[in-house]
């Protein structure tokens, strides 16, 4: 333990604390911009500069790590004037729009300058105006309202290691561009939208869609339909000031219908869909592989829930295309059987229906947009929210959120098992899977307790899980005494070593679960800012939660989708399926199919 | 192998400088002449590096006698060896006052005399050819590394370093003896010598000339420190720029390995030793040394965090010790002489010899090496030759980012504690020189304008600050400056100086700073003396407010 | 030389990225990186396009729009600055007819300014492609640009 002293109180850390993270155990929150909690920091913004005694210069608080006897000021005239020159020279070029900026009051920036009585900036603007980059359908930059802390650089190289992001020129010229051009759209980014969620301030948000669904809402012809995906309802609170981890699905139901939607349905409907047809096809893909010995059919297979994943695999690691699931995403699987099932079960024309999602990633919006994605004959999906914006509606409604009473959701395409729920999670659609296939070939419930895989829950880059199988039925008894081995990677740099070691041959599985963002989706790049490991365990543990108090927990048992094959589809991987929820990838990186 | 025995020899300073003058022809010249009077067997034409004066045009000198000339021509040469070489009378109409570096008699030599004219790192300059390796081992070359290999352990080797008190030349007077213990200390291997030859201080061109007058000393340095800290693998950053230095670093490395003098081996020890170049590619944050190191590493040349330093973590996150060319250039005669030696040049806290370049309304601008703790004055007056035209107004000392200082501080002895005292900084070894004709406004906007153009951009405060500095020095020029604008500035500098990430971005504020202390009468006339209407509704940026 | 080859001179670690961009800068006849090379370059040498636009954009003396045959560059620290910079740049302005930054039409010279080339013993001074000249004068930048023009038109 070292002993310091914080503002003449004295207090013992632990070795290797940074001051910021000293200050915070005697209350003191030291200001902070480019600091990313657990990541690489760089130090750069020099907000959080504090003073220590005998040093000739303030230290950064966020990267200096505390000594024996060290002395610490945090407030002194030097410290309160140095961050307030840093506070105007960071808003003397930043455009003075707060009223109309998508971070109006959620802003680190205009937080900070309020804290520290920013009344006058003495310096002028002098910087050109840049056009905006809204060439992709998931992500908007706004390089004018960029303060160069580099957070998104951050997590695009080092979380993500796509580095579509990178900072260019130097000096006052610096921009935070994205590969060798201007526009998002000609480098190569997967639209994870991880950079705007850490974004402190309006340079990277997600396309904003909420006047699109206003106007839809507000056509009498339309039946507007609204899908929410597991994640929403584990961190939609965070919008309305609740603590992270507060589940609010039956008050987000209640908005939902509030706001005008003719139908609250639920992603997850099509999560247990997801889990039906993923698992019959890892099923079929083991039998062809162990018992018809078909060399041309891949093993592992990976999941094909995340599109920032699919969109990476296609960039990156196109060989794997034969591995990934032919499953679309759930959201997508609502999209085809909602407009087709669904409007043929009510007698609407698919064109009459609108399906809304609302999800916690800006990579939706770039997966709805697909060609292949029109298998109804429109366009399955016709706007995705993020978990941000569908809480703007809300507030633009004037809904008292906190204040709601629970409501269910509709039937039939709003009725889900736990299965679904964990979704959310890394590692829950593995989880999922496991409980039907161990259940389809054995006829028994997955031997783990709770049905929780715990080897695969929680924080750990890459997770993995061996099962054996024991005690199969007649039409299984290929699997008899085969060991499944899964794994599960979260955050693409994560999911890039697990990769690399696989192609390498150190390992071997059967089943892969890859989810783009780290934690999965609740750690979307849609979700409220700003997700902290500490944020994504208090989502983590309520997505479990609501999982274990759900009367189905597996998705064979959902009694909605029993309807749903005996009625239309027939059985998983049929024809109808095929057509409906099944899907192909490309090659993007010579571009061929 | 010894120096050539001839009767003279005439040294022609071939560097950067002068070979724009057409130093080349005039040696060529030289010969041919020498040659038709027949004298070739007893005078010898010598290529060498800079012998010290600068804009001065081709500059020779002649050894052993001393004097030098300069502003030859090829026209001169036939006049000048008639007079001069076979008539043995001084050719008047090219001598300089300057005299040639001769052996130092350190019986009668007196540190604070400024008459002295002896060298320790500009010792061969001008006196050996630079590409000829003979040359530098004829006048006692590689004798220090065969005596640090064969005679001393690494760590007699760091103590005979600290024990002279060497400090760091490339600004921050780090004692040099420490710094190589930390690398020394470190267990983890491969460690790494590198050279710091990315000079990129306005106004500074030491470094340059001494690569290009004595490139083997800066390799046998590294090799001895490479010795010290037990490094194999010696690197030489140096400016993409630099081309004659790179050309002769080049083939000097070329050279030693021929002779086993860096390889394997050397000396017959176990101790092997390479040196390779990185050529940089434009930016002056990369003379800092962590910044450096990234751009080593082919990465953009932004400093790095410290802890940990490169002494732990440095190329390749491998223990790394970065030093100057001047610093590593006084090595060798460190070893050879010993610390009492080294000791006997300049004071107690700054032993040694400092090298200036000394530029600006001088009579004679040029290279000077003088022990530390001279003063200005007598740089400008005994060494400088005085003001050229108008009166002594201001001298800015160490680069862009020096100190701008007034006539009042002429008598402050230049050494590491004695500038500190009075919160001031010897930096890089440029002395810039001004009379009254020059402007500190114009002065800073143009130091300003550097700075903006080089800081890395990667702290908030380096990145705005120095650019809104360049706009407040605008409007003082322009004589449109705010009422606050000074003390505005001030804030600026101050707030630059405690919170910039690197050294670099903290010393932006020296030049200002200093100019506020002692010229604020002179910048204050850039204000515009009118009220200030501030508006209404403060949504604005001062852009926008109204002057009457 | 292809970027292969070059990269296969030097080895694709990325400690040297720099010498492979002064290589293919310096062989190429407008003296600036082409995206296309840069692109090959990201492929041979695993770095992401991005970083490596990032990092070649960091120094001065890379360069991604082309530029003239002679490439001008005057020193515009302060020593220059002091003894006259601002004039020479006017006068090659107005000779060239272009401004700092700019290629004229024919191609054969860009002018730039530039940091300290460390040859402020002949302020002021400047860089034509390799080649430095001192004590700069309206004169001797006439007769330098006579020269080359010269030069150029016998070709």
């Amino acid at each position: 333990m070292i002993n310091i002293t914080i503002n003449d109180r004295k207090i013992e850390v632990p070795e290797g604390t940074t001051i910021l993270n000293a200050a915070k155990k005697v209350g003191i929150n030291i200001p902070t911009l480019c600091y990313l909690e657990g990541l690489q920091e760089p130090g750069s913004c020099r907000m959080c500069v504090v003073e220590v005694e005998k040093a000739a210069t303030l230290q950064p608080s966020c990267v200096t790590v505390v000594s024996e006897g060290m002395k610490i000021y945090t407030n002194t005239k030097r410290v309160r004037e140095a961050r307030k020159i840093i506070l105007e020279l960071l808003l003397s070029d930043h455009p003075w729009e707060c009223n109309t900026c998508d971070r109006n009051q959620d802003c680190e920036l205009q937080k900070l300058a309020e804290e520290h009585g920013i009344k006058e900036v003495r310096f002028q603007s002098v910087k050109e105006r840049l056009p905006l980059d809204e060439s992709t359908p998931g992500i908007v930059r706004d390089p004018n309202k960029c303060i160069l802390c580099r957070r998104c650089v951050t997590v695009c190289q080092e979380v993500q290691e796509v580095t579509t992001l990178a900072p260019r020129a130097r000096g006052f010229n610096t921009i935070i561009a994205p590969g060798a051009g201007d526009l998002l759209s000609e480098a190569v980014c997967v639209q994870c939208g991880q950079c705007s969620a850490v974004c402190p301030v309006g340079a990277i948000s997600e396309k904003n869609d909420i006047d699109k669904v206003w106007e839809a809402l507000d056509n009498p012809d339309k039946l507007v339909v609204v899908q929410t995906a597991p994640a929403i309802r584990a961190a939609l609170g965070e919008c309305f000031g609740l603590e992270p981890g507060t589940l609010v699905k039956g008050r987000m139901t209640a908005a939902l219908r509030i706001l005008g939607f003719d139908r609250v349905f639920d992603t997850n409907f099509a999560a247990d869909l997801t889990i039906l047809e993923e698992g019959t096809e890892l099923l079929a893909r083991l039998k062809k592989v162990l018992v018809e010995k078909d060399k041309k059919v891949a093993l592992p297979m990976f999941t094909s829930c995340s599109p920032g994943w699919i969109n990476y695999m296609e960039y990156f690691y196109p060989e794997l295309i034969p591995n990934v699931s032919t499953c679309k995403s759930p959201q997508q699987m609502f999209g085809a059987i909602a407009k087709t099932y669904y409007a043929d079960k009510i007698g609407k024309k698919k064109e009459d229906l609108v399906v809304v999602s609302v999800m916690p990633c800006t990579a939706k919006k770039f997966e709805c947009e697909r060609e292949e994605m029109k298998s109804s004959g429109v366009k399955d999906v016709d706007y995705v929210l993020t978990t941000r914006e569908l809480g703007k509606m809300i507030k633009q409604a004037g809904i008292d959120f906190v204040n709601l009473p629970d409501e269910e959701m509709d039937a039939p395409l709003g009725i889900s098992t736990g299965a679904a729920d964990i979704f959310a999670n890394t590692g829950g659609v593995m989880e999922a899977a496991l409980r039907t296939v161990y259940e389809i070939v054995t006829g028994r419930e997955l031997p783990f307790n709770g049905l929780h895989v715990t080897p695969i829950q929680g924080l750990a880059g890459v997770k993995e899980a061996s099962l054996k199988i024991e005690g199969t039925k007649e039409e299984w008894r290929f699997l008899e005494g085969v060991v499944l081995n899964v794994a599960v990677a979260h955050g693409l740099g994560n999911a890039k070593k697990m990769i690399e070691e696989l192609k390498s041959g150190k390992k071997q599985y059967h089943f892969v679960e890859i989810m783009a963002c780290p934690g999965g989706c609740i750690g979307g790049g849609g979700q409220p800012r700003l997700t902290t490991d500490e944020v994504r365990k208090a989502r983590i543990q309520a997505v479990y939660k609501e999982d274990e108090g759900r009367e189905y927990r597996k998705s064979h048992e959902n009694p909605a989708l029993k309807v749903l094959y005996e009625e239309f589809l027939g059985e998983p991987l049929g024809e109808r399926s095929h057509h409906l929820l099944h899907t192909k990838y490309f090659n993007k990186k010579d571009g061929t199919i | 192998m010894m120096v050539k025995k001839n009767i003279a020899q005439i040294l022609v300073g071939i560097d950067s400088n002068t070979v724009l003058s057409g130093a080349r022809k005039v040696k060529t010249k030289l010969i041919t002449e020498i040659s038709k009077q027949g004298l070739s067997d007893q005078i010898a034409v010598i290529e060498t590096g800079s012998i010290g004066p600068v804009n001065k045009g081709v500059v020779i000198g002649i050894y052993p006698t001393g004097e030098i000339y300069g502003n030859m021509s090829e026209e001169d040469v036939a006049e000048f060896v008639q007079e001069r070489l076979v008539k043995g009378r001084p050719y008047k109409k090219r001598l300089l006052p300057e005299r040639l570096p001769l052996e130092v008699d350190l019986s009668t030599y007196d540190p604070r005399r400024t008459q002295y004219v002896g060298r320790i790192v500009l010792d061969n300059c001008g006196r050996i050819n630079p590409e000829d390796i003979e040359e530098y081992i004829g006048v006692g070359g590689y004798e220090a590394l065969g005596i640090a290999l064969k005679e001393k352990t690494p760590q007699e080797i760091i103590s005979l370093v600290r024990d002279s008190g060497l400090r760091g030349r490339g600004g921050a007077g780090f004692p040099t003896g420490l710094k190589w213990s930390f690398a020394a200390r470190e267990k983890e291997t491969p460690k790494y010598v590198i050279c710091n030859a990315d000079e990129g201080e306005p106004g500074t061109f030491k470094d340059r000339l001494i690569m290009e007058g004595d490139p083997h000393k800066i390799l046998e340095g590294m090799a001895i420190c490479g010795y010290a800290i037990g490094a194999n693998t010696g690197y030489i950053y140096i400016r993409g720029e630099y081309q004659l230095s790179i050309q002769r670093l080049k083939k000097a490395i070329e050279d030693a390995e021929k002779l086993g003098l860096l390889g394997q081996n050397i000396f017959g020890t176990d101790f092997n030793f390479e040196v390779k170049i990185k050529i940089g590619a434009g930016s002056y944050v990369c003379g800092e040394e962590t910044a450096l190191l990234n751009s080593m590493e082919g990465f953009r040349g932004e400093p790095r965090l410290k802890p940990p330093y490169p002494a732990e973590s440095g190329f390749l996150s491998k223990p790394t010790n970065v030093n100057n060319v001047e610093t590593l250039a006084n090595v060798a005669p460190i070893i050879l002489k010993g610390a009492e030696w080294f000791r006997k040049f300049g004071t107690e806290d700054s032993p040694g010899t400092k090298v200036y370049t000394i530029l600006g309304q001088i009579n004679r601008p040029g290279l000077i090496e003088v022990p530390m703790g001279i003063t200005l004055r007598e740089i400008i007056y005994d060494y400088a030759g005085g003001i050229s035209t108008g009166e002594f107004k201001m001298v800015q000392l160490g680069g862009t980012a020096g100190d701008i200082l007034s006539a009042e501080l002429l008598d402050l002895p230049l050494d590491y504690k004695s500038l500190q005292e009075v919160g001031h900084n010897l930096g890089s070894g440029a002395i810039l020189i001004m009379n009254e004709s020059v402007s500190v406004v114009d002065l800073l906007k143009c130091g300003m304008k550097f700075f903006v153009h080089e800081s890395c951009g990667r702290c908030s405060v380096c990145r705005i600050g120095t650019r809104q500095m360049y706009e407040s020095f605008q409007r003082l020029e322009k004589k449109i400056a705010y009422p606050d604008e000074l003390e505005n500035i001030e804030e600026l500098a101050k707030g630059l100086k405690l919170t910039a990430f690197c050294p670099l971005g903290q010393s932006v504020a020296t030049p200002v700073l200093s100019a506020l202390k002692y010229f604020k009468a002179e910048l204050s006339e850039g204000i515009k003396p009118h009220k200030i209407y501030k508006p209404a509704v403060r949504n604005q940026s001062r852009a926008e407010i109204i002057y009457s | 030389m292809t970027v292969k080859e070059i990269v296969k001179r030097y080895g694709n670690k990325r400690e040297n990225l720099l010498q492979i961009l002064h290589d293919l800068q310096n062989q190429s006849p407008q003296k600036y990186l082409n995206k296309k090379d840069l692109e090959i370059l990201s492929e041979e040498m695993k770095i992401p396009l991005s970083d490596i636009v990032g990092t070649a954009s960091f120094y001065s003396m890379f360069s991604f729009t082309p530029r003239g045959k002679y490439l001008i560059r005057i020193c515009e620290s302060p020593p220059c600055h002091l003894l006259g910079a601002p004039a020479i740049f006017k006068v090659i302005e107005s000779k060239l007819g272009i401004k700092e930054g700019e290629t004229t039409p024919d191609g054969l010279f860009t002018l730039e300014g530039t940091s300290c080339l460390g040859i402020c013993g002949v302020a002021p001074a400047m860089m034509i492609n390799e080649e430095a000249y001192g004590n700069l004068t309206e004169e001797k930048i006439s007769q330098i640009l006579d020269q080359i023009r010269e030069k150029e038109s016998k070709r």
